[in-house]
């Protein structure tokens, strides 16, 4: 089901706004992820939608219901959090039943459902265990369990898997997308890991400070991160910014001239987005992420200063005059601790933005 | 040797007929389980046995116990200086002297000019005469209450929020988040704090304090009963048996408690 919020604010004790007129739309259906760091307002948020806390102004919506203001019982949406939060004196199948029970199932009846939520999770086997004797990934799919066999409308999670050891967070999350797939149930995933969010969400949110920075699907906000906060937030490895300025072009023999950027030295074109958008003498951040760095005769100069291996390349960080710039290289590419390369970003792969409010310059 | 000696002095006098005045002060005569035997005999004892049990039942298992968690359960969404006014009051009755809050009780329920009579307007009403245990009762909950108070809102701050916010959105109303949250998640607790605070009921002498046992004896609890016996009564050696029988009682108790802790564990 369609969750819609207009306008949601959350105040706590009198002055701190954790969300601040926070409006957006998730589709039916829709995996949908909620990323940024602590503190921007994304747990409480999802918290907001869930009914564990009540707006302090705006409106929550699901479906074609307004929920702002109703408990969180009544809302038919399930969560799982962070701590699984599954009740240790009662076992695997009175826990996925307990939600069942509270709606006056009969008792026959949650049974069969448990059991069968069970064995789609592969809990089978742990009917009559307690939580207690589950590994964390067993613990984690019981609480999806539970959630699931309500039949929710919506299904909240809280940095379900930030608990997991990195194997078995990968498996998580791979099967994760998997049974959200299946269901079709509209979720809200919230995390801090952007790497996660990628792989899961088919839109994002990126918030900061109890706002959203941009929402996109991962291809537009790993391409075109909307400002420099989303740009140094999503990626493995961040991006380049190097602050810059527009100037005149050398010019042509036919004596017309098209703006350049200068970055540290290195002339750039304009990007075909940011055309007609800067002229001479505006200040710019150039972005550009390690990965569409490359060797340059006449790029900007800098001193090799760490090699982190990361697989299958290597991120190289060099010590340049103004501030340092990342790369990545090929496996057994790596230049030797000390030496100098020139690098400048691969044509059509720098982003420009507003060196004063850092948002986007371009023609959308 | 504070210890060891008088409870070794307590346990030989449990084996003579030591009494303070008489021939048998001069000369006690070891009468082996004679004490014990005749103890377990006496209608007095069982009757000074059933009130202490009454009053461990009523004051702490029930009053102390529930009164204690209503109060933690009730605090905690209080706002801050509410909740820093109550558990002061209730620390306060705790850690008053006995002899004080003996004579707030003896003033507060008095007939003549008793607090009580005067709010309730039943002058001349004398709640100590006309019930005693029940009177007691009413008295050591209050007295008590502020250990189980603190010992359960130490409890419930560690129930797991993220659970009782899983009970919330299945739909659990306030008592279901109780049954099925928090009372299993504090078992534990509950355990300890009522052993603790029977064994504490059970050897409590402060009730001497207010009605020396009376009207009749109608208020001796065992401690206080013994106490009558040995020194207003002379037999030292009787009174010796009882105590022991008393320490043993409590060591039951203790050892039951260990042993539920243990298998917890």
């Amino acid at each position: 089901m369609r969750v819609a919020l207009e306008a949601v604010t959350k105040v706590y004790d009198g002055d701190v706004r954790a969300l601040d007129e926070l409006s957006l739309e998730i589709a039916d259906g829709e995996f949908f992820v909620l990323l940024g760091p602590s503190g921007c307002g994304k747990t409480t948020l999802l918290r907001t939608i869930a009914g564990l806390e009540t707006a302090t102004s705006g409106t929550v919506r699901i479906g074609e219901r307004d929920v702002t203001r109703l408990p969180p019982g009544d809302r038919d949406v399930a969560m799982v959090f962070q701590d699984y939060a599954l009740f240790p004196h009662m076992t695997v199948a009175d826990n996925i039943a307990y939600p069942l029970r509270l709606k006056k199932v009969p008792r026959a009846e949650r049974r069969a459902k448990a059991a069968d939520t069970a064995a789609r999770l592969s809990l089978g086997p742990y009917l009559d265990h307690r939580p207690a004797q589950l590994s964390g990934g067993q613990q984690q799919r019981v609480a999806l369990a539970r959630a699931m066999a309500t039949r929710p409308t919506v299904f909240l999670l809280d940095e379900p898997l930030s608990n997991l050891d990195a194997r078995l967070r990968l498996e998580a999350r791979t099967f994760l997308k998997k049974l959200q797939h299946d269901l079709g149930v509209t979720t809200v995933f919230v995390t801090h890991d952007q790497a996660e969010a990628l792989a899961l969400a088919d839109r994002i949110a990126v918030m900061e400070d109890g706002r959203v920075r941009q929402i996109g699907t991962p291809r537009e906000v790993f391409q075109r991160p909307a400002n420099i906060f989303v740009a140094g937030f999503i990626g493995s490895t961040p991006m380049n910014l190097l602050e810059g300025e527009c100037v005149p072009g050398d010019g042509d023999p036919t004596g017309s001239w098209t703006d350049e950027i200068d970055v540290a030295g290195l002339r750039l074109p304009v990007p075909e987005e940011a055309t007609g958008l800067v002229g001479p003498g505006d200040k710019i951040i150039a972005g550009f992420r390690p990965e569409y760095v490359r060797e340059a005769e006449d790029g900007i100069e800098g001193r090799v200063e760490i090699v982190e291996n990361l697989g299958t390349t290597s991120l190289v960080t060099l010590a340049t005059t103004g501030p340092s710039v990342q790369l990545t290289v090929p496996e057994e590419r790596e230049p030797a601790i000390g030496t100098t390369l020139r690098v400048a970003p691969q044509p059509g792969r720098t982003l420009l933005y507003h060196a004063d409010d850092g948002d986007l310059i371009d023609d959308s | 040797m504070f210890l060891i000696l008088p409870a070794l002095w307590t346990l030989y006098l449990g084996l003579t007929d030591y009494r303070l005045t008489g021939a048998a002060a001069a000369h006690p005569r070891i009468v082996g389980v004679d004490d014990y035997r005749q103890a377990l005999g006496d209608k007095d004892v069982r009757d000074a046995l059933g009130r202490t049990l009454l009053f461990v039942f009523g004051s702490a298992i029930v009053g102390q116990n529930l009164l204690g968690f209503l109060l933690a359960w009730s605090l905690r969404s209080a706002r801050a200086w509410v909740r820093a006014a109550v558990e002061t009051a209730v620390l306060l009755a705790w850690i008053l002297p006995g002899v004080v809050v003996a004579w707030l009780w003896i003033a507060f329920l008095k007939d003549q000019g008793g607090t009580l009579n005067a709010i309730l307007r039943t002058p001349g009403h004398d709640w100590w005469f006309e019930h005693p245990m029940g009177a007691l009762i009413v008295f050591n909950t209050w007295r008590g209450t502020a250990f189980s108070m603190m010992l359960f809102s130490a409890a419930l701050s560690n129930v797991p929020r993220s659970q009782l916010e899983s009970a919330r959105l299945a739909g659990a109303r306030g008592w279901q988040q109780l049954r099925d949250v928090v009372l299993p998640n504090i078992r534990g607790h509950i355990l300890t704090n009522t052993l603790l605070i029977s064994l504490w009921t059970f050897n409590d002498f402060t009730p001497y304090l207010i009605t020396k046992g009376e009207p009749h004896g109608a208020s001796a609890v065992l401690p206080v009963y013994i106490y009558l016996t040995a020194l207003p009564g002379g037999r030292l050696g009787f009174a010796g048996a009882l105590s022991l029988t008393m320490l043993l009682i409590n060591l039951l108790l203790a050892l039951a408690y260990v042993r539920i802790l243990r298998r917890r564990a």
